[in-house]
């Protein structure tokens, strides 16, 4: 915030030097060459995924090209309904929504609930009980499989939806992000609503709940492409893919079947990779808030 | 950081009241009619309980059951008897293991330092002043978000004899890219590789925006003393970000032990065991040979380590972080 003095007008194609104080003629020619420099690093960056949707236009036998060409000979949509013809691709993708939609669900209302409770309402054992769910957020999902499995098993959840969804919908995050957005509210707010008779239970959902929507909006996008992206779980506790299969699990089947067709796994990959670069494009500005002020960074 | 508490809003936490008596702790005090404050406790525990028995049926649980599980010989199928720490013995005298726990620390000695260089670099390059700055972060944030299986796929394309460098090299220099995959003197490299170019972007986000908080003014007045941009950078910013590198340093640490979609896809662990990683480990064990005590067994090994790497991360933070 503090840079918007020296800011650009916003769209601007003045110089940007112009307005420092000490500006030459080499200061804008430097921040020209880096601005090219800092296009071909990104540009270098995107090749794999460029390179990924190229191929996946190719006919099979042009894939493995030297020298390599981003062009075939023949620009083939085929590919794309091959791949959902060997692989039930859209079916693993309404399963990955469902799953990562009523994930999603269950951890924002459990999350906002708890985090209510952690923030705004006092009660014997409030600290304690927090400090055991930051606790939990020490412990890695990969720790957790091995026992996780026995326990579908005993409840004979294998091989179901609700198995890909109950267990990991509980994280701690959420309840310590949605903390951490009440705390940020005026007490001022709260004693409005008594005053005007409203319960405990009213007042947390007419008052306090439609002013956190921007922290469940960064939530849901974050819980919503973890689980669509999850993939060590699903292949522990799906054995019926065409059935049960999530994208990034029938991904990982189909290479393995048709590993060779190179052309019709990267129409595979892109297929898997779209939905999570619309949310971004379309959400950045939430996605990159939610990474700033909760730390859900660190990958 | 960005999420301090504003002043009038401390007394929340506190405990005051506005136009109460001054309270001392909990429901059962005083004789007078209690109004909101008498329930408040049930109220607490109300709208905590599903969270928090959630998390008791599938995490504590879990934790306590991996302790149980790992002292038992524990197929998925048939009979069951305990062994005491019979899993774990096998384990630390298992030269497989050991390896495991070697490639493990090498990714993570490779990986995490790698990250960091290469998200503080384009975190710094990008300052405000970059036009089109969101959209270089989005691009760079790209891999993060979309399933890793898809992203190891694609560089599995990449590596492949033919594959786009190696057609590259053929081209440019005339000669074949080594066999980065099926190599391990190469394995290993092609993984870290690809793991830092889909994974930098959370960290380059965060220092980003720390960087973004530092204040210009402290920047201009040491610009006036005739600090360069490197001085500039490592004398006044890097210190004033230090808590978001710690943090991220912390972070990074802890998900490179956890690594295993990017060797699962690209290597299988191989060639021979040379990328076997400690999650692979675990999945082999448990879910594949179906040993699910001796998998058990390797979880706990994986919890222990996270935790000390943590404990000495913090341990250590007082050396170099600089909070205000």
């Amino acid at each position: 915030m503090s840079d918007l003095a020296t800011r650009p007008a916003p769209g601007g194609t003045a110089p940007h030097a112009g307005q420092a104080p000490r500006s030459d003629g080499s200061h804008r020619v430097r921040h020209v060459v880096s601005y090219v420099v800092l296009c071909l690093v990104a540009l270098a960056f995107l090749s794999p995924l460029i390179y990924m949707v190229a191929t996946s236009f190719k006919p099979r036998a042009e894939v493995l090209s030297t020298p390599p060409s981003l062009w075939g000979s023949e620009f083939r949509w085929q590919n794309y309904v091959e791949a959902f013809t060997y692989f039930p691709f859209a079916r693993f993708m309404v399963n990955g929504i469902v799953v990562a939609a009523v994930g999603t669900a269950i951890n924002l209302t459990v999350s906002a609930l708890s985090g209510y409770a952690f923030s705004r309402l006092r009660w014997r054992g409030r600290n304690l009980v927090f400090a055991v769910f930051l606790a939990t957020l020490m412990v890695p999902q990969d720790v957790l499989v091995v026992p996780m499995y026995v326990l579908m098993q005993q409840v004979d959840w294998v091989d179901s939806y609700q198995a890909l969804i109950v267990p990991w919908a509980f994280t701690a995050l959420g309840a310590f992000m949605m903390r951490q957005f009440f705390l940020t509210l005026p007490q001022e707010l709260e004693d409005a609503a008594r005053v005007d008779g409203a319960g405990t239970i009213r007042t947390f959902l007419f008052v306090m709940l439609p002013l956190a929507r921007p922290t469940m909006a960064v939530l849901s996008v974050f819980s919503f492409i973890t689980y669509w992206n999850s993939f060590l779980w699903p292949l522990i506790v799906v054995n019926d893919v065409n059935t049960f299969g999530t994208i990034p699990l029938g991904l990982q089947s189909f290479f393995g079947q048709q590993g060779s067709q190179w052309n019709l796994v990267m129409a595979a990959s892109v297929i898997s990779m779209v939905p999570t670069v619309v949310l971004l494009v379309l959400l950045q500005k939430h996605l990159v808030r939610g990474i700033v002020t909760s730390g859900l960074g660190g990958r | 950081m960005a999420t301090s508490t504003p002043q009038s809003t401390r007394p929340t936490t506190t405990g005051g009241r506005p136009s109460g008596a001054p309270r001392k702790g909990g429901p059962a005090h005083g004789g007078r009619p209690r109004r909101r404050e008498g329930t408040s406790s049930g109220w607490g525990w109300g709208f905590s309980a599903p969270h928090l028995i959630g998390l008791a049926v599938f995490t504590a649980l879990p934790i306590i059951m991996t302790v149980t599980v790992s002292l038992f010989d524990w197929p998925m199928l048939g009979d069951r008897s305990f062994v005491g720490l019979a899993n774990y013995t096998r384990l630390l005298g298992d030269p497989i293991f050991r390896e495991v726990i070697r490639n493990t620390a090498v990714f993570t000695l490779l990986y995490v330092p790698l990250n960091l260089v290469v998200s503080l670099g384009l975190a710094a390059w990008l300052t405000p002043r970059i036009r089109h700055r969101h959209v270089f972060r989005v691009i760079f944030f790209i891999p993060t978000v979309t399933p890793i299986v898809a992203n190891a796929v694609v560089w599995r394309f990449l590596y492949q004899p033919d594959g786009l460098i190696d057609a590259t090299t053929q081209t440019v220099a005339g000669v074949s890219a080594p066999n980065f995959l099926a190599d391990d003197r190469f394995a290993m490299l092609a993984v870290v590789a690809m793991s830092v170019w889909q994974g930098f972007g959370y960290n380059m986000l965060i220092f980003s925006a720390a960087l973004d908080s530092v204040p210009e003014s402290q920047l201009e007045a040491a610009q006036l003393d005739g600090a360069g941009a490197w001085t500039l950078f490592w004398k006044i910013k890097f210190p004033m970000i230090s808590p978001s590198v710690f943090f991220a340093t912390t972070m990074t640490l802890i998900t490179s032990f956890q690594v295993f979609i990017q060797p699962f896809i690209l290597t299988k662990g191989g060639p021979g065991s040379s990328t076997l990683t400690l999650v692979q480990y675990i999945y082999n064990e448990g879910f594949q040979y179906q040993q699910l005590g001796l998998a058990s067994a390797a979880a706990w090994i994986l919890f222990v380590i996270i935790l000390g790497l943590t404990a000495a991360q913090f341990a250590g933070q007082k050396k170099w972080v600089h909070y205000e």
